[in-house]
This record gives C-alpha cells, sequence and structure tokens, in this order.
C-alpha cells in the first residue's frame, strides 16, 4: 500500500484537492437551498477532521525509521507543503492579519523574520542535519558533540520552547472548534486535542506529514479564495498583493481624516482594541528602527532552531531534496504570508471608506448596530461599538475589535456568502492543528528517543520505543490542553516567546556544530544553559519583574539577550577547553559533503 | 574524486556561497528597513518603498535567494563531484 501511495503522490492530492473544492460547491448549493450557516460550520470541520484522522489510520507503522522520519521518502515538493503548514500556526492565519491591521509598519517585522529565517535554515542547518541522519534535533547534539550533558539539555531547551508554543496551538483549535460547533471553549480544547491526536498517534512522523500536506492544501485555499473573492466583488483589483498600492495611501488620507493616532479611546473593553496606529508610517528613531530590526532577528533565528521545523528536513529522500524543500517550504510560506498584509488593508479601507457601501467609520450609530455582522460578531464579544462622546456617530475610537476579526469576519462585511466563512473556519482549524501536530510529535520524539532510549534504556526494543513515544505523545498533548483550557496567555505573546526560547539556547549551538570545527563539548554546554538561563532571566526581568527593557529589547525580544550570552559562553569556553577529538572533526568534515553515508545508522 | 583535496575546494566555495547569501539576506533583513522612513517617501507600482519593502519586497527577495544560492550550491556538489 505505502509503494503505491508514494508512485501517486501527484493524483492522490490532485484528486484530494479536486474533492475538497467539489465539496466547497457541494456546501454553496446547501447554502442556496437554505441550509443554516451553523449547520455548514460544523460540515467543514467535521468533513476535513474527518479525512485528516484517515489519513492518519492509513499511514499507521511500527517501524521506527517510518514513526520518526517518514521513513526518509518525502519529495522535496511534499516535504515543503508539510513544512509550510507545521510552521504557520493558527496564530499565522488567524492573527498575523489583524496584526498588521492594528500594529502597521511595524508589525511587518514578523514578516521579515518568519520568511527570511528560511535562509538561515537552508544556508547554515537543514542539508546538514539531514546529511547526519539523525531523527530528532538532540540526536544531533548529543552525537556531534558527545555525552549526555549536551543531549538532556536540548531535549530541556526543546521541550520548554515548543511546549509554550504548543499551547497557544491547542488554544487556538479550541477556540476554531468552539465557534464552528457551537460547544464550550473548554470542551472544545479536548475536542481539538482529539482531532491532532489521531493526526499523529498512530504513525508518528509518517501520520504527520502526510496529513500536514493535506492541512497545507486547506488552509491556502481557505486563505487565498476569500481575499480574491473580496478584491474582486470590491473592485479592488484582479490580484489584491499587487493592486494594495492605492489602498495604502488612500488609507493615510483617512487617517487624517478619522484621526487615527490623535484620537484615543477613552473606553476600553477585555480582549479588544480600539485603532490607534498608523497603517504605512515606517520607524523614524534609531530607537523604533532598532527595535524592528531586533524583533526581525529574534524570529529568523528562532525559525532556525525550532525543532519541528528542523526535523522535516530529516524526512527527504537526500541532502539535495532537503534544500529544495526549504525552497519549497519558503515558497508556500511566502504566499500566505505577502497575502496577510493585502487582506488587512483592504478590511481597514473597508471598514474606514465612506465612499464604500462597507464602511462605518462616520456612519451612525444606530446603522452600523443594525448590520449583521457586527451584531454576530459582538454577541461573541469580538467587537464592541460604544458611542463615547454621545453625539450619536461611530468615531474612530469608538469602534473595538479582536485582531482576529480581519480574517474571520471578511467574508461577511464584504457581504460574501457564508460557505466562505465555514471554509476560513476549516482553514483556521488546519492551520492550528497541523502545527499542533508537529509540535507534540517533536517534544514526545525527543523524550522518547533521546531522553528515554539514548539515556535511560538504550536495550529497550522497537516496539517498546514505539509505545513510550505514543504514550508521551498523549500525555503531553493533554497536559497542553490542560494549560491551554487555563487561558493563561494570548495566542501571540506565548508564540513569540517560542522562538526566543528556542534560538537562545540552541541557535549557536547547532550553527557552530557544522560550522566550527573546534566547536566543543564544555563549549556546548556552556552555549546552551548560558544562552537559555540568561534569556529565561531577561523574560522574568523584563516581563514580571518589573525591570527596565535593556536597549529597547522587551519580552518579544529577549532572544537577544540569550544569543549573546550563548555564543560568547560557547566560544569562550571551546577555546578555554581542549579541541574536539580527531573522530569528531572527521564527522563534521563528513557532514559538511552531501555524498556518502549518514553519520547515524538507522535503527 | 573523493580525495580530500575535492573536499577542501567544495568546502571553500560553499562557504564563499554561504556568506555572499548572507550578505544579500542581511541587506534585505535589516539593512533596507533600517531606512524604511526615508524608502517611504519613494512610490513603488503605488506602494510607499518602505512599506512595500516590508510587506512583499523583502520575503519575495528571500525566495528569489534561494532558489539561486540552490542551483549554485547543486552546481559546487556536481563539479567537485561529492553531488549524491
Amino acid at each position: 500500500m505505502n509503494g503505491r501511495f508514494m508512485d501517486n503522490l501527484p493524483k492522490v492530492y490532485g484528486l484530494y484537492t479536486g474533492g475538497f473544492l467539489v465539496f466547497i460547491g457541494l456546501m454553496a448549493i446547501l447554502e442556496q437551498l437554505g441550509t443554516p450557516a451553523d449547520t455548514l460550520g460544523v460540515l467543514f470541520v467535521a468533513f476535513t477532521i474527518a479525512i485528516y484522522a484517515t489519513i492518519g489510520w492509513l499511514s499507521r507503522t511500527m517501524e521506527t525509521g517510518a514513526y520518526y522520519v517518514a521513513g526518509r521518502e518525502v519529495p522535496s515538493l511534499y516535504n515543503g507543503m508539510a513544512t509550510a503548514a507545521d510552521w504557520m500556526s493558527g496564530a499565522s492565519f488567524v492573527a498575523m492579519a489583524g496584526g498588521v491591521y492594528f500594529g502597521g509598519y511595524s508589525y511587518l517585522a514578523f514578516i521579515v523574520g518568519w520568511t527570511g529565517g528560511y535562509v538561515l535554515v537552508n544556508s547554515l542547518m537543514a542539508p546538514y542535519l539531514r546529511k547526519f541522519g539523525c531523527y530528532t534535533v538532540p540526536d544531533f547534539i548529543g552525537t556531534r558533540y558527545g555525552g549526555n550533558t549536551a543531549r538532556l539539555l536540548a531535549v530541556v531547551v526543546l521541550v520548554v520552547a515548543s511546549f509554550t508554543y504548543v499551547t497557544a496551538q491547542i488554544n487556538a483549535t479550541g477556540t476554531i472548534a468552539a465557534r464552528a460547533l457551537q460547544i464550550p471553549f473548554e470542551v472544545g480544547v479536548w475536542f481539538g486535542l482529539l482531532g491532532i491526536l489521531l493526526c499523529s498517534m498512530l504513525g508518528g512522523m509518517r501520520a504527520v506529514t502526510w496529513t500536514q500536506v493535506a492541512q497545507y492544501i486547506v488552509l491556502i485555499i481557505a486563505y487565498l479564495v476569500p481575499v480574491f473573492w473580496m478584491s474582486n466583488a470590491q473592485d479592488f483589483g484582479l490580484i489584491p498583493q499587487l493592486a494594495y498600492g492605492g489602498a495604502v495611501d488612500r488609507i493615510t488620507e483617512l487617517e487624517a481624516l478619522h484621526g487615527v493616532g490623535t484620537m484615543m479611546p477613552s473606553e476600553s473593553f477585555p480582549g479588544l482594541r480600539a485603532l490607534t496606529t498608523a497603517h504605512s508610517v515606517a520607524p523614524d528613531s534609531v530607537l523604533a528602527s532598532w527595535k524592528f530590526i531586533t524583533l526581525v532577528l529574534v524570529l529568523m533565528c528562532g525559525t532556525a532552531s525550532l525543532p519541528h521545523i528542523l526535523m522535516r528536513y530529516f524526512t527527504t529522500p537526500s541532502v539535495k531534496e532537503a534544500r529544495r524543500s526549504v525552497v519549497w517550504s519558503l515558497f508556500f510560506i511566502f504566499l500566505l504570508y505577502f497575502t496577510a498584509p493585502a487582506l488587512a488593508t483592504f478590511t481597514k479601507l473597508q471598514i474606514m471608506d465612506p465612499n464604500l457601501a462597507t464602511g462605518i467609520i462616520g456612519k451612525s450609530i444606530a446603522e452600523v448596530q443594525s448590520l449583521e455582522w457586527i451584531q454576530k460578531w459582538s454577541s461573541v464579544g469580538f467587537l464592541a461599538i460604544s458611542d463615547s462622546n454621545a453625539d450619536g456617530l461611530l468615531q474612530i475610537n469608538e469602534f473595538f475589535m479582536r485582531g482576529d476579526i480581519v480574517v474571520l469576519a471578511t467574508p461577511e462585511i464584504a457581504g460574501l456568502p457564508y460557505v466562505i466563512s465555514g471554509l476560513v473556519a476549516a482553514g483556521g482549524m488546519a492551520a492550528a492543528m497541523s502545527t499542533a501536530d508537529g509540535l507534540l510529535l517533536a517534544i514526545a520524539n525527543a523524550l522518547s528517543h533521546d531522553l528515554y532510549y539514548k539515556i535511560i534504556d538504550p536495550e529497550a526494543d522497537t516496539r517498546t520505543r514505539l509505545i513510550v513515544a505514543r504514550v508521551l505523545l498523549v500525555i503531553i498533548g493533554a497536559g497542553g490542553a490542560l494549560v491551554a483550557s487555563l487561558q493563561l496567555s494570548s495566542i501571540l505573546g506565548a508564540v513569540a516567546w517560542a522562538f526566543s526560547f528556542a534560538c537562545s539556547g540552541l541557535f549557536f549551538p547547532l550553527v557552530l556544530g557544522v560550522w566550527w570545527k573546534r566547536a566543543n563539548r564544555q563549549g556546548a554546554i556552556a552555549g546552551m544553559a548560558i544562552g537559555f538561563i540568561a534569556g529565561f532571566w531577561y523574560l522574568y526581568h523584563v516581563r514580571f519583574a518589573g525591570g527596565a527593557p535593556f536597549l529597547g529589547l522587551d519580552h518579544l525580544r529577549f532572544g537577544i539577550v540569550g544569543m549573546a550570552a550563548s555564543l560568547i559562553a560557547m566560544v569562550g569556553v571551546s577555546l578555554a577547553t581542549d579541541e574536539p577529538d580527531a573522530e569528531t572533526q572527521a564527522m563534521v568534515d563528513a557532514i559538511r559533503i552531501p555524498s556518502g553515508k549518514t553519520i547515524l545508522d538507522e535503527s | 574524486m573523493k580525495s580530500s583535496s575535492a573536499h577542501t575546494e567544495h568546502w571553500e566555495r560553499t562557504r564563499r556561497l554561504t556568506f555572499i547569501t548572507l550578505g544579500i539576506w542581511f541587506f534585505f533583513s535589516f539593512f533596507i528597513h533600517w531606512f524604511g522612513a526615508e524608502l517611504n517617501n519613494l512610490s513603488f507600482m503605488g506602494f510607499p518603498l518602505g512599506f512595500y519593502m516590508a510587506a512583499q519586497g523583502s520575503p519575495l527577495a528571500f525566495v528569489i535567494l534561494l532558489l539561486w544560492s540552490t542551483r549554485k550550491q547543486e552546481a559546487i556538489d556536481e563539479e567537485c563531484g561529492v553531488a549524491e
């Protein structure tokens, strides 16, 4: 079955994509026949999850090679799609356009950082780690530097960074499931976890790979279709991504008219914001520019250190395919990321422009409150309108909303049929599930392979190892769902922290492991421990202890401090101790060359 | 073919390509965004240029850069006889 499936990938996923489009058409017909919107939402989410679960079931395996690295037979194009789904989280899908909407230019640092990081992945990491032939990222650290201490430290950094990230993803699946299926959030979280585990538990990396490809197809269709449709329905242009320059200028005019940045809100609603930042004004002070580029740097180095991304490149058949699949990954990610600012711009224009039928700012409060989408989203607490100055008109500082609205409500603002909203819910679910799957697997694999098999019980047989891996997956997933159900932090705060944790502890030990032969065990241990502790301390200092940020480095950028400490410690300690033995140096030489056998044998 | 001098040459060329790639990466990641406010005075396809570069230009440059450097690296691997 596996052989035939692998030979027919284009046909299988072509049919799947066609089937999904037919399903959308079917939903559109059902809507015309008068099926209630809620039912369509349920059908969209249930149908897509059923497909992912089926793929997960068909990909079940009891071989370690298939469980840990999908048998190393994933072609670059498909690995690119899987990585893009693995990468683009619920936050990318739901919150990124909203971030640009509220943050304007300075938020674009996320777009630059989360794409440019792949240049580092391609140039410094992925092909060399593939040649190494490891199962997990700590596997590389543990073998390159030798000894259980280095391996264990890598596991600790991986678990902290990935767990920070995964709770946000389970939170997002819970939010979407709760909204689409009309169930309470606390139930939605556990329902989401069930869907996630169905995809990953039986088949490990192999199952996650093939579900992620399916999830990418759903999420990219769900993101692009509404934007193209809206752009054409509202006459903004055929290809929205190329046509929003004029809209950016028009928003600048409207900002002056409506007083964006000068009229501050006098009330506040929990979780909601009024627009106060100009759309396209760039940082014009040294500190502001510095904050922009330090955020870019943290996000890029974090990208290149996050194990759930790096381990995707272990699944390709060769070093060359690993490299090519990084290019595909970036391309597939680019498709969504260059659309997000276009969506944010058009949504803002539609809300702000009094010349458009959709404009609400400047209209009478009563008129705005009678709009269907305003009623729907304010009833669930996603937006609020308050006539603060009691003049009967809606000003910019009287309109409050959640950033997520930009993606979730666009179809309704632009008056598109409900079937598009159902599609968006399915896309958000796919984005959050695929990332959660990758993260849970990264954590569980590191614990089962590096901690259990390599450190605790090297004699364990394959069956025991794979059972341990699955039990850990369930336990960690349940832990993540438990934390998510407590709703401790907002989606993006936690996501950005994961990047800083990862780059504080892992960036230099990984890069220098390939690029600096002189790097040794003592240096790597110092680099991981001191970088991670310094980053952690700085986060505590600026976020919880009320300390003043040093050089404008706030809690989103604590990775800068961690990385600096990590680099100094690693280089200093390496130079102060003996150079690695000849065997290790020969190993580094072998990693640098694509041909020949991998360093680690498959076992 | 697989002598250590071929390996040395391969690594020399790989390293040079990586430095060039990272130089271009640095330019589009940090250098131009440092001057975002100045670039915003220029217009490109109707966009303020600074905004365009952050929203679209730099990500597009990264895609093209990776396409180019991956091809280059494959050529280096072939020529040095270390391709798979």
